[in-house]
């Protein structure tokens, strides 16, 4: 499959980068890893009148910590979460996230701002994302602008970026003492898109009590969906199997899946109830440090 | 119609083509350069029969411009044989019988290629999730896994 034509640019910087996007509006889009973009073009169900490739812009992939923010460049391939020892230790449920996301080789190319600016709700960095409180990272013609995470996603395929701005870093809070994450996705396949999942980040209180808690499903919803009601109804609890799964119950009326090929919409909804349930539980293990 | 004239390193070779924009690298390889060896599967990203060496990592060529490799190093399953003798990997797929049809071969040649490069000697299990993005329709896997054993066994 050949994707219709278009103009190809590889700018050396991220200004000449943004000056294209300006210039070209509505008909240009960034090329990251291309691993969603290009699939679209191929089956025509996406057309570009330009395409601004980012790859050769250099400082754009780095993981690091640094002023209490973890902080991941806007081009950082999947594949460097999962190799990276900052991940594996500080945030697993980064790790939980990308080792899911399509396939090894898809993961060598995809990046995580790829993943986040495209809007898919099938994507799994999204209700990670939105549970670990993070910030986007954008610049355009008239500067750099930090998005919070919850201003985001507006919908199907939609978000907050500007049609110039290029998302350059996502931060992320340091997680505070008695904090765990985790992400559990339930797919038909290596590489399927979730049938439906969810991402937990819960942080215990001395006395064993839910303080803050983050709770979000990923494809069961025109994007990613966060569970507020579910997240009030558990703070200040005893995490214990009753309130998890009450709370669980909760999340999963906030969800309005579509019915496809992965399954009906009470099927879906179900699901979105039982990965709540397994997020949440591991999420508070790994706060409790067991 | 945009074109670009670009260069490429291919298994240690040098070369340089003029393409358009569009055109993806697995039709450069295989049309342009004649390289026939990578194969063309599902086109969509999901089966690997595609798979090349992009500076060392295995990616899916489908799923790439040309222009975006233009000045770097790629390697195909041609490059795999030195002067007569076959890679440790196709004497591993031979030995073990590591095929049917033979369509995903090159992929899955290529995968395991970069994966015993950075692990001389993988687990099963880290043998399954290297080739999970590699379909094969035949031998339900068992020597695929087989025969990438047998070649890090050699290459120990």
């Amino acid at each position: 499959m050949i994707p219709a034509a278009f103009a190809y640019h590889a700018p050396a910087t991220l200004s000449e980068a943004v000056a294209l996007m300006k210039e070209y509006g509505d008909s240009a889009k960034v090329l990251s890893g291309g691993q969603s973009l290009l699939p679209l073009l191929k089956l025509r169900l996406g057309q570009v009148g330009h395409l601004v490739d980012i790859g050769r812009i250099p400082g754009l992939e780095y993981i690091k910590e640094e002023g209490g923010m973890l902080r991941i460049g806007g081009r950082t391939r999947e594949v460097a979460l999962e190799r990276s020892d900052l991940i594996r230790t500080r945030y697993p449920i980064l790790l939980d996230t990308t080792v899911v996301i399509a396939d090894p080789l898809v993961r060598n190319m995809a990046t995580v701002g790829g993943n986040l600016a495209h809007g898919d709700p099938g994507n799994d960095h999204p209700a990670t994302m939105l549970v670990l409180g993070a910030q986007v990272v954008a610049v355009g013609q008239k500067g750099e602008r930090v998005i919070p995470i919850d201003k985001f996603f507006l919908g199907l395929f939609s978000t907050a970026l500007k049609p110039d701005e290029i998302v350059t870093e996502i931060r992320i809070p340091v997680p505070a003492a008695r904090t765990g994450g985790a992400y559990v996705k339930f797919e038909r396949k290596v590489g399927d898109y979730a049938t439906a999942a969810a991402a937990a980040y819960v942080t215990l209180s001395a006395s064993g009590t839910v303080e803050q808690v983050g709770l979000a499903l990923t494809n069961v919803g025109p994007a990613a969906v966060r569970a507020t009601a579910a997240e009030k109804q558990l703070i200040g609890k005893k995490p214990d199997a009753a309130a998890l799964g009450a709370a669980a119950r909760t999340a999963a009326e906030a969800t309005s899946p579509n019915a496809d090929r992965r399954g009906e919409t009470d099927y879906k909804k179900e699901m979105a109830r039982v990965l709540a349930t397994r997020a949440l539980t591991k999420a508070i293990q790994r706060a409790e440090g067991v | 119609m945009a074109m670009h004239t670009i260069k490429v390193t291919v298994n240690g070779e040098e070369h340089q083509a003029t393409v358009e924009s569009r055109l993806l690298l697995v039709h450069l390889l295989r049309e342009n350069l004649r390289l026939t060896g990578t194969h063309i599967g599902c086109d969509t990203t999901h089966c690997g029969a595609c798979t090349i060496l992009l500076d060392g990592q295995p990616v899916k060529s489908c799923t790439i411009l040309a222009v975006q490799a233009d000045g770097h190093q790629l390697t195909t399953v041609e490059g795999l044989e030195k002067d007569g003798k076959l890679h440790a990997l196709q004497q591993g797929f031979w030995d073990k019988h590591g095929l049917q049809c033979g369509f995903c071969t090159p992929g899955m040649l290529m995968t395991s290629c970069a994966l015993l490069e950075r692990n001389k000697k993988p687990t099963e299990l880290e043998i399954r999730e290297a080739i999970s993005g590699n379909l094969c329709r035949c031998t339900g896997y068992v020597n695929i896994v087989k025969a990438i054993q047998s070649a890090a066994e050699q290459q120990a």
